[in-house]
């Protein structure tokens, strides 16, 4: 594994499978009754969120802290970053204090390459602009392996505003790398002009590829598109594109819904859909912590007996 | 005081003259003196192995001065340009506060000559305060000297208020529209080309749509009013085809290109570093030999820096923060010698054309860009195309933000002579 992981480019398949199969080991320490191991004991991770997220910062918290980690959670508001700090002063100031490694989400795509000029330790994307998501990827693969069994020749579906989503293009990337078969469905406006270059299929027809899916992946669609003219209406945009239940019928028996959520319900999603069983967004959630823990794991090189020490 | 001096066996390129030949230029009391003058003290200094050319002219340069002397001033960017081999340069209008008037002229033309390195024209703003709405009174800063109006960071949005412009500079004698052509709204909060590698970076995307679209309806501009256009920094191939048939056509078409757009694609910006991000973007490899052939042709008149100093602490941060520019009065000649002259694809003489008579000729700069002749204002460069060096910090510029830094070039500048007096000499400001 590299030292840090910017990007779904970073890692090969072969790591992919590591991560995957680590965090298999990690998931059995989130059902003990003392959820941690003394791995990472020791060492510091500082979360660094330029922007807000709930899900995904507790996630890296939580996973640091079952691994015993020192966690520092620094967020924009109320901080030297609101009084105008850059991030090179904020970069180093981390730095100095000892951070092994630097979990960070920023609104600018490139901020977490920027950010390893100035820190020594290991860097890892939790979201950069509209670039990469590589840890909500691998989280999506986890539990993909983990209900289907496989991810080669897997059929999946990305649907939505994939041109504006890092969470689109890093899930794309990592499931072309492990071979399963990517559809990117949405409006032409929201599409990006590279994707067959990805290695991925385009359709504009949800109808047509539900039926033959392994797992339909909704992504949030943002209100805001309407304003910027990408299309016309929620109203039109629920109707072409949006999961409704009718539509859910179409899925072939066995197969997921998943989202990464926050969702908009009644936009992309239908409310009930996202209720019902083969939705599988709440263990999106869970296994996230596992995976988040098994990345620090490998990328700090914690102790391997630490996996199976209890406390 | 003005020195006298014999530049011994240099090799003369004066594109103007058509010379290209070893000979000594006599320099004294501020012009050339015939090669065999014997002017009283005269120093000699032995160029062997060094070209002589006018002095390079730059018809785009950002001194931010007024306003933004933490970037640079009249007096730190003159002297980067005469480090550059540039006798004269042309600093942009969008200083704060904007260059709409004839004060704010005045006073940049006072403080180059306060400086005293290198000749300033200013440029002036085509529109009050570059809002591109109200015409500036552009002929009250014709009388203060201004040749070349510009709104440059944009285009004039309008049609008509471009339309009114290049109408009404008629009333002139060869006074030149330029055009920073990307339309807004095409362009909007793009960081670099849109293309494969804005995708894989994850940046918003500037199409070339967004620069050719402008050009187009500038040149039909152009050809409604007869007005002389000149379109500054042309990035795209599609740009570069238009002018191409626009001079076919006879219209009043000049155009620039840059050293950054000559020599880099968007494949150099897979590190997110903020030195490449400049307006208009730099593009593909396609685009980059569509500009060098169209500037060894013909269709592209003129080189111009761009110069465009930034504050560290504004460059040192997320690229989507960061303002666009690169510095380049140090770097442009070298660049242009071991990117462009060294593989063949332009000729020395052609180089020197389009560094030096050409600009002062589009500037209305007469005693710049040769020819090297007795009796004409000695403003000249000399330079080592051999020497090699590697860019980087510290600069005479104020600021450090050069897309070149870390790169290796041939070619130095050792003497630049303005008005017969040596201000950089063996490489070094000589105040």
């Amino acid at each position: 594994m590299n030292k840090h992981l910017l990007s779904i480019h970073d890692v090969t398949a072969e790591d992919i499978v590591r991560v995957l199969d680590t965090a298999e080991s990690f998931r059995e320490v989130g059902t003990r009754v003392i959820k941690k191991v003394p791995a990472l004991r020791g060492r510091t991770v500082v979360n660094l969120f330029y922007e807000n997220s709930t899900r995904t910062r507790i996630s890296f918290e939580l996973a640091a802290k079952r691994l015993s980690a020192d966690v520092i959670n620094f967020t924009t508001s109320g901080t030297s970053v609101a009084k105008g700090e850059s991030l090179k002063d904020t970069a180093l100031t981390l730095q100095a204090m000892g951070a092994d490694a630097i979990v960070i989400r920023h609104s600018s795509s490139g901020a977490p390459l920027t950010l390893t000029k100035w820190v020594h330790g290991s860097v890892l994307n939790a979201g950069d602009g509209t670039h990469e998501h590589p840890t909500q990827a691998l989280l999506d693969l986890y539990t993909m392996r983990d209900r289907l069994g496989r991810l080669e020749e897997l059929r999946v579906a990305i649907i939505g505003d994939v041109l504006h989503s890092r969470v689109a293009r890093s899930l794309s990337f990592a499931l072309v790398k492990m071979g399963a078969n990517v559809t990117l469905v949405g409006p032409p406006t929201l599409i990006p002009p590279d994707a067959p270059a990805w290695g991925v299929e385009v359709s504009y027809d949800v109808e047509g590829v539900l039926p033959k899916l392994d797992v339909c992946y909704m992504l949030r669609v943002q209100r805001e598109r309407q304003r910027q003219q990408y299309f016309p209406s929620v109203r039109e945009y629920s109707r072409l594109f949006g999961l409704t239940r009718a539509r859910v019928g179409m899925l072939p028996e066995g197969s997921l819904i998943m989202h990464p959520g926050p969702m908009n319900r009644g936009v992309e999603i239908d409310s009930d859909v996202a209720d019902l069983p083969q939705a599988v967004m709440e263990e999106q959630v869970t296994n996230g912590i596992a995976v988040r823990m098994s990345l620090l794991y490998l990328l700090l090189g914690g102790r391997p007996e630490g996996v199976s020490t209890d406390e | 005081m003005s020195d006298a001096i014999r530049f011994r066996g240099a090799r003369v390129v004066d594109p103007a003259s058509g010379r290209d030949e070893i000979a000594d230029v006599v320099v004294a009391r501020g012009v050339i003196q015939p090669p065999d003058a014997e002017p009283k003290g005269v120093t000699e200094l032995d160029c062997t192995g060094l070209i002589l050319a006018p002095g390079l002219v730059d018809p785009h340069t950002h001194l931010r001065e007024p306003g933004r002397e933490d970037k640079e001033t009249v007096e730190t960017g003159c002297r980067a340009a005469a480090l550059g081999g540039f006798t004269a340069v042309s600093p942009m209008a969008n200083t704060e506060p904007v260059a709409d008037n004839a004060a704010v002229i005045h006073e940049v033309l006072d403080l180059g000559a306060k400086a005293g390195l290198c000749d300033v024209f200013p440029v002036g703003a085509i529109t009050k305060g570059v809002g591109g709405e109200a015409m500036a009174e552009l002929g009250e800063m014709v009388e203060a000297g201004v040749r070349v109006f510009s709104d440059d960071g944009h285009a004039v949005p309008t049609g008509r208020v471009l339309r009114n412009a290049l109408t009404y500079v008629r009333a002139f004698e060869d006074v030149v529209i330029a055009e920073h052509c990307e339309d807004d709204s095409l362009a909007a909060d793009g960081q670099m080309h849109e293309g494969e590698h804005s995708y894989a970076l994850g940046l918003a995307g500037k199409p070339r749509e967004s620069e050719e679209v402008l050009v187009a309806r500038d040149i039909a501009v152009a050809r409604l009013t007869g007005g002389r256009l000149h379109l500054l920094h042309l990035s795209s191939a599609g740009s570069v085809e238009m002018v191409r048939r626009a001079k076919a056509e006879g219209l009043r078409v000049t155009a620039e290109v840059t050293p950054h757009h000559l020599v880099f694609t968007d494949a150099d910006l897979v590190t997110y570093d903020t030195n490449f991000k400049v307006n208009p973007p730099i593009r593909t490899a396609e685009d980059r030999d569509a500009l060098r052939t169209a500037l060894a042709d013909g269709t592209i008149d003129v080189v111009g820096t761009d110069h465009a100093p930034h504050a560290v602490e504004e460059k040192e941060v997320e690229f989507d923060q960061a303002p666009p520019g690169t510095i380049g009065l140090e770097t442009a000649l070298a660049a242009v010698l071991t990117h462009l002259v060294e593989p063949g694809i332009l000729s020395l003489p052609r180089a020197i054309e389009v560094l030096s008579a050409a600009p002062a000729w589009l500037m209305g700069a007469a005693e710049h860009g040769g020819p090297i002749e007795p009796g004409r204002p000695a403003n000249l460069a000399v330079f080592d195309p051999a020497a090699e060096w590697v860019v980087e910090p510290p600069f005479a510029s104020r600021s450090r933000n050069c897309a070149f830094n870390g790169t290796t070039l041939r070619g130095k500048v050792v003497h630049t002579v303005y008005r017969g007096e040596l201000v950089v000499t063996d490489g070094k400001a000589q105040r």
